[in-house]
C-alpha cells in the first residue's frame, strides 16, 4: 500500500544539501510511494548537489530559489505553474543562523543576525505557503522542520531556538488560514542528526550522544525515520491532522532528567 | 604509503571526482582539487565516519591540504 500513498501527488522539496539531509530522507520516503518532486536550492554549491540526488529520483525539475527575496519565490512558483499548474505538497527544510552565534550565549545575538535568522528560518515558509496554497486547488498539505530547542533551552541553539518557536507558531496561523480549503500545515520536531545543517552548531556530537543516551528509545534518529514520519503528514493517512509539531525524536521531549542507565560523557 | 592515506585519498577521489595521482602531499582541497566550502564540510564529515574519530571545528579550519588531513587523522587514532 505504501508504494502507492502518493501516486499522482506532486510537490516541491526547499532545503535539500545532500544525501545527509533531512530533506533527503523525506524525498526518498516521498518518491518510494510514487510521489513526482520537484526541488529548489540557493546558489551554485547546492545546484551540484541537488541536481544528481533529484535525478536519481527521476525528477527533472530543479529550480533556484533564494527564500531571502520574494522575486526569487515568485521566480520558482511561475515557473512551477508552467511545469505543472497544481501542487499537493511542499516540505520546507530551511534555516539560517550566523555559525559564530551558534555557540556561546543567546543574550549576546546581534540585531543583523536576529533578523535575518527570523527572515529566512521563519517568513521564508510563510512566503512560500502564500504561493504554494494558490496552486493546491485540491486541497494539500504542508511541512516544514523545527526542533525542540523551540520548547525547551538546548546548548547552542540560541537564536534558532527563537526562530523555530516562531516557526511553530506561524504553523498553527496557517493551519487556521488553510484548513476551510483542504490544506494541512505541520512540522515535524526531529532529533538532532548529523546532517550539513548541524556541522554549525556547536557541540554537536556532545548533543547527539547525550540524546542518544537518554531519549526513551536509547537511539538518535535518522532522515529515514523523518521520512516516514513526513510521510504520513504529507499523504492521505494524516488527513485529520493539521497544526501539529509531530516529535520524532526517539521520544526525548517527554524525558525530564538524566537516564540513570545513561554513561556520563566527556565533552 | 599508510593505510591512514590510502583511505583518505579514496574519500577524496570520490567526494570530489578528482584523479588519484592529483592528491598529493600538498594539494590543496581547495586551490588545488577544486573544493568549494560545503566540500571541506563534507569530507571533514566523511573522514570522522570513515575513521570513527572527531574533528572540532578549531581543527577542520587546520585541514587545507590531502597532507594535513592525514597528519590530524594519524594523530587522532
Amino acid at each position: 500500500m505504501v508504494e502507492r500513498l502518493m501516486e499522482g501527488k506532486r510537490g516541491l522539496i526547499m532545503g535539500l544539501a545532500n544525501d545527509k539531509s533531512i530533506a533527503w530522507g523525506i524525498a526518498k520516503a516521498l518518491a518510494d510511494a510514487g510521489a513526482e518532486l520537484a526541488f529548489s536550492y540557493q546558489g551554485e554549491a547546492l545546484k551540484k548537489r541537488v541536481a544528481p540526488l533529484a535525478e536519481s529520483l527521476g525528477s527533472s525539475f530543479v529550480h533556484e530559489c533564494d527564500v531571502g527575496s520574494d522575486a526569487s519565490i515568485d521566480a520558482l512558483f511561475e515557473a512551477l505553474q508552467a511545469e505543472w499548474g497544481h501542487l499537493d505538497f511542499i516540505v520546507h527544510a530551511i534555516a539560517f543562523s550566523d555559525k559564530s552565534e551558534l555557540r556561546g550565549r543567546y543574550v549576546d545575538t546581534s540585531r543583523e543576525n536576529f533578523r535575518i535568522s527570523m527572515d529566512v528560518s521563519v517568513y521564508s515558509f510563510t512566503a512560500v505557503a502564500r504561493r504554494a496554497g494558490a496552486m493546491m486547488s485540491d486541497g494539500g498539505s504542508m511541512l516544514t522542520l523545527t526542533y525542540y530547542g523551540s520548547e525547551k533551552v538546548m546548548p547552542h541553539y540560541n537564536v534558532q531556538g527563537l526562530a523555530k518557536a516562531a516557526l511553530e507558531a506561524s504553523v498553527r496561523y496557517m493551519a487556521e488560514d488553510f484548513g476551510k480549503d483542504g490544506i494541512r500545515v505541520n512540522a515535524i520536531s526531529a532529533g538532532p542528526i548529523k546532517t550539513l545543517a548541524a556541522s554549525g552548531i556547536g557541540d554537536f556530537r556532545y548533543i547527539l550522544k547525550w540524546n542518544e543516551y537518554n531519549s526513551p528509545l536509547r537511539r538518535n534518529v535518522t532522515t529515514a525515520d523523518v521520512g516516514k514520519s513526513a510521510l504520513y503528514l504529507l499523504s492521505d493517512m494524516g488527513s485529520g491532522v493539521t497544526g501539529e509539531c509531530l516529535h520524532v525524536d526517539a521520544g526525548y521531549h517527554v524525558v525530564g532528567m538524566k537516564a540513570v542507565d545513561a554513561p556520563d560523557i566527556e565533552k | 604509503m599508510s593505510d591512514v592515506a590510502d583511505r583518505v585519498r579514496k574519500i577524496v577521489v570520490e567526494h570530489l571526482g578528482v584523479e588519484e595521482d592529483k592528491v598529493t602531499e600538498n594539494a590543496s582541497f581547495i586551490d588545488d582539487l577544486g573544493a568549494d566550502s560545503l566540500d571541506t564540510v563534507e569530507l571533514v564529515m566523511a573522514f570522522e565516519e570513515e575513521f570513527g574519530i572527531e574533528i572540532p571545528d578549531d581543527a577542520a579550519e587546520t585541514i587545507q591540504t590531502f597532507g594535513d588531513a592525514v597528519k590530524f587523522i594519524e594523530g587522532a587514532q
